[in-house]
């Protein structure tokens, strides 16, 4: 048996994979009425040990001892674990999209009479849950009108209306602007006032540090460090050393600068929303972008920057877009991604998983699904040619994996989203759009990011790149355009832009 | 062998378990053989009902090979049992003009490609799902093939057409023993490209590096896939020859392996049934791709068409009832995934043979149409229910 003090313990965990051991006799333990951090690099096991903790994988998946409340558990599935008390909030949102908000909460537990659902009960019991989570709408909303922030606080409330004693959150702010991600936090302090423990997942460590009371690191599935924050402070410095086992020094790569002329312009571009047609999602942007350079595109969620930039990549987004598109000096047209991919743009999708990656395919496949016709000759591919490139750009880009038949969809977050940049960069794009490059991953596979994209720039090609990580754009760019409610509000250079200024711009000017 | 040659340490066991899944539905085709064999007394290995077993399910078999490559984009056809009527009805027709049997047959793939732009054109530009355009052209191919035929059988001018289903390869006269000579002799040839082929192949992987089985495994594999090029030459030997439809079905699976494998077209066509949102981003014209596969259904109808017309010796309106059944469950028992993006051809050929080996075994024990109806329901169930199990159990999904 175990003392009171700890709600949740886990000894000696092991969980393997085909391939892989995703954790190694890990232990773990979170004190009753905390708030606690798991941080980790991506591929760490964070994700499967909250996997374990929570059900999802059942008890026959793995070999190890977890303790909630005093007893062992034996779960076969979420509901089992929900039933103890302990909901996870997922970084996926797993809400039924056409169902209303408290349709959604009660989901799978609904009240009933005589076995037949009782709606009105449902729905006089939404408000006080909605209320709890500072949500505002009115619970008869269907959840996909919704913005992903508005959806989090749903699946809160869904959790919390099962009496949840211990609430995990698996990079909650992962997919949630700053003003977002700052209510969140706020809604998990409340939590620990009123006695519920959380385990929060984040990458994200300025968050982690202002929360936490406990943090612990998880590295190559082992657990390697933790820290009890209300004994002693921890600094960022420690917890990253701890994340990839050395002292990183610099966040950012160095970049020098080496720009020439324009090579890519867009003058006039507007786009409107595939369903609502008179709804202008981007009002007439303008930008430029030169030889060897990088720009960023900043701004709010639903700025409409991802949009703009896949309505450019040949019309992959939106209804009726207009605009000119100036590719060395010469106009030209996108028809299909196709078309635009041959006249050398290349587009990252931020979506990796639904929009970039084919998940049941090999890494080989993935990387050369964008170039097969230069990989072939009359139709017929050359196999050798194929596999000598997408064993140069594992090397080169460092992808983690066992072997290049492995499927990506057990790959970690950083690695699938290096297969992504290496199918892009396959096909050889001068100008390289990548959204979001960095989004749910870990401190050092970004890093390793930026590094890519300054060797690109240092090739002599230009790199935009959309990104909702302030710190990031203004130390990897060299110009940084503002955006917000579909216009370009402003552009700043390097030397100009502070998080102040460009958060200035996008809501006030 | 180069010294530092890259060979995978492994013993029997873990190879066998690491293939298992993919091997799994020869062994069920094995096993299934090995079952009637003891059930009908060995009659369903002889000489004459293997062969019977080629042509019976020959048409199946080429229209399987045409559905696993639509299930793999994500699709269904299930017009292809109507199609294939009205083709075959049309090759009656084509072939009583007398224009000859091979602008007969090539008419007739023309006119499956053609029908398979008109079904294409709806599923992959205007963007009807091809469950309900293929259940469209199901009725309305029925309806046409009734309209041309007059509701009553086309009999064909002479014995010619009939050839192609239930005809020999032969060289009069060239006999080994008793046996057929050429059967023999493409057997020979056969093997020894297989091992010439599996070791010059062997070879240049070693010389690119990358990592190989011990030779041991690859002796194992050849001598096994030779043994089943034996065993199946030689009863087709001691009984007329390499039947026709063999041929025919051999270039067909010979062809779209190689598509599917080594040209830009099938890795294509798995790409956009993987994810065809992601494929799209990554320059894959999946509207292009999507027409192509149906209209590549739309040919291998027509070959079916004219096939069945030969083993049956006439046209006939209703011809092709629930072949799109069975060329379904073929590629299900094969591997293939209803939600897409994975299938083999060798597997749906297999699958179809499974199928047709149940069916034959039990025609020679007499057991009913009823009762045939039962046990391929089962093996299907079975069969996707063990893909899914080992699937779950190694991660896949």
């Amino acid at each position: 048996m175990s003392n009171d003090e700890y709600i949740l313990e886990v000894k000696n965990l092991t969980k393997d994979f085909p391939g892989v051991r995703a954790l190694d006799s890990v232990d773990f333990k979170v004190r009753r009425g905390e708030i606690h951090c798991l941080v980790g690099e991506n591929g760490a096991g964070k994700s499967t040990l909250m996997n374990v903790v929570s059900g999802v994988l059942p008890r026959s998946e793995y070999e190890g001892v977890v303790v909630f409340k005093g007893k062992e558990t034996n779960y076969r599935s979420t509901r089992d674990s929900e039933q103890d008390g302990l909901s996870i909030i997922h970084q996926e949102l797993t809400l039924s999209p056409y169902l209303s908000i408290y349709e959604n909460i009660f989901l799978g537990h609904m009240k009933t009479r005589f076995g037949i659902i009782d709606w009105d009960t449902c729905l006089k019991d939404s408000y006080p849950l909605l209320k709890r989570v500072g949500l505002r709408e009115p619970p008869q909303t269907i959840v996909s009108k919704m913005s992903v922030g508005k959806q989090q606080l749903v699946e809160i409330a869904r959790a919390i209306s099962r009496n949840a004693e211990l609430l995990i959150f698996d990079e909650p702010t992962s997919s949630l602007n700053d003003e977002e991600s700052e209510n969140l936090l706020n809604l998990i302090r409340e939590f620990k006032k009123e006695g519920i423990t959380c385990i929060m997942i984040s990458h994200k460590l300025d968050e982690v540090l202002a929360v936490a009371d406990s943090i612990t690191i998880l590295r190559d599935g082992l657990s390697v460090a933790s820290y009890d924050l209300t004994k002693a402070p921890v600094s960022q410095q420690q917890i990253i050393k701890g994340m990839v086992g050395r002292e990183l020094k610099n966040l950012f790569p160095k970049k020098e600068p080496d720009i020439g002329d324009v090579v890519f312009e867009v003058k006039g571009w507007t786009v409107h929303h595939p369903d609502y047609h008179d709804m202008k999602i981007v009002d007439d942007a303008s930008f430029f972008v030169r030889k060897g350079e990088i720009i960023s595109f900043c701004g709010p969620m639903g700025a409409g920057r991802t949009e703009l930039m896949m309505s450019i990549f040949g019309n992959s987004y939106g209804y009726g877009a207009s605009g000119e598109i100036h590719l060395h000096n010469k106009r030209v047209t996108f028809k299909n991604p196709k078309d635009a991919i041959e006249q050398g743009v290349g587009y990252v999708s931020e979506d990796r998983k639904s929009l970039g990656l084919i998940l049941i395919q090999d890494v080989k496949t993935n990387i050369t699904n964008s170039s097969l016709p230069k990989l072939s000759k009359r139709g017929i591919l050359n196999k050798n040619l194929m596999r000598n490139k997408a064993e140069e750009y594992k090397e080169s880009l460092q992808i983690k994996t066992p072997s290049l038949e492995q499927l990506v969809r057990n790959l970690s977050g950083g690695n699938q989203q290096k297969v992504v940049l290496s199918r892009s960069l396959l096909a050889d794009p001068d100008i390289f759009i990548v959204d979001e490059p960095t989004r749910g991953i870990d401190v050092g596979a970004k890093y390793e990011i930026y590094s890519i994209l300054n060797d690109m720039v240092k090739q002599g090609k230009s790199v935009i790149v959309v990104s909702s990580e302030l710190a990031e754009a203004i130390s990897m760019s060299d110009r940084i355009y503002v955006m917000n409610e579909g216009k370009i509000k402003g552009v700043l250079d390097r030397s100009e832009a502070t998080q102040e200024r460009i958060m200035h711009m996008a809501l006030v000017d | 062998m180069p010294e530092n040659a890259n060979i995978e340490q492994i013993s029997f066991l873990g190879l066998a378990k690491q293939n298992l899944r993919k091997l799994s539905m020869f062994i069920m085709l094995g096993l299934i053989l090995l079952v009637f064999a003891v059930l009908t007394n060995g009659v369903n290995l002889t000489p004459r009902n293997i062969t019977n077993i080629f042509i019976q399910n020959s048409y199946i078999l080429i229209l399987a090979v045409g559905m696993v490559l639509v299930i793999i984009i994500g699709n269904i056809d299930l017009s292809v049992g109507s199609v294939v009527a009205f083709s075959g009805a049309l090759s009656a027709m084509l072939y009583n003009t007398g224009i000859g049997l091979i602008p007969t047959l090539l008419l007739s793939l023309l006119i499956g490609a053609a029908i398979g732009v008109f079904q294409g054109f709806w599923i992959a530009f205007v963007g009807i799902p091809a469950f309900i355009t293929t259940l469209a052209g199901m009725l309305f191919f029925r309806g046409l093939t009734y309209i041309i035929t007059n509701v009553s059988p086309i009999s064909l001018r002479d014995d010619g057409f009939k050839k192609i289903a239930s005809g020999s390869l032969n060289i009069p006269g060239f006999t080994i023993g008793s046996m057929d000579g050429l059967s023999i002799v493409v057997m020979v040839i056969a093997v020894v490209l297989l091992v010439f082929f599996t070791l010059h192949r062997r070879r240049k992987e070693i010389s690119n590096g990358f990592s190989v089985l011990p030779l041991r495994y690859t002796i194992l594999k050849v001598a096994s896939l030779s043994a089943l090029i034996i065993f199946v030459f030689l009863r087709f030997a001691a009984y007329r020859g390499i039947p026709t439809v063999g041929l025919v079905l051999f270039i067909v699976t010979a062809i779209f392996v190689f598509l599917t494998n080594n040209t830009v077209i099938g890795r294509y066509i798995y790409a956009v049934g993987g994810n065809a949102k992601s494929a799209k981003l990554s320059g894959i014209n999946s509207e292009q791709v999507v027409f192509i596969t149906h209209i590549i259904m739309g040919v291998l109808c027509g070959l079916s068409g004219v096939v069945f017309t030969a083993y049956m010796n006439s046209a006939l309106p209703q011809a092709g009832n629930q072949f799109e059944m069975d060329a379904i469950a073929s590629c299900y028992i094969g591997g293939a995934a209803a939600s897409g993006g994975i299938g083999t051809i060798i597997g749906a050929i297999t699958g179809g043979l499974v199928m047709g080996v149940i069916n034959n075994g039990m025609s020679l024990m007499n057991i009913g149409a009823d009762w045939q109806y039962v046990v391929k329901a089962s093996i299907l169930l079975l069969a996707v229910f063990y893909d899914i199990w080992s699937r779950r159990k190694s991660g896949l999904g």
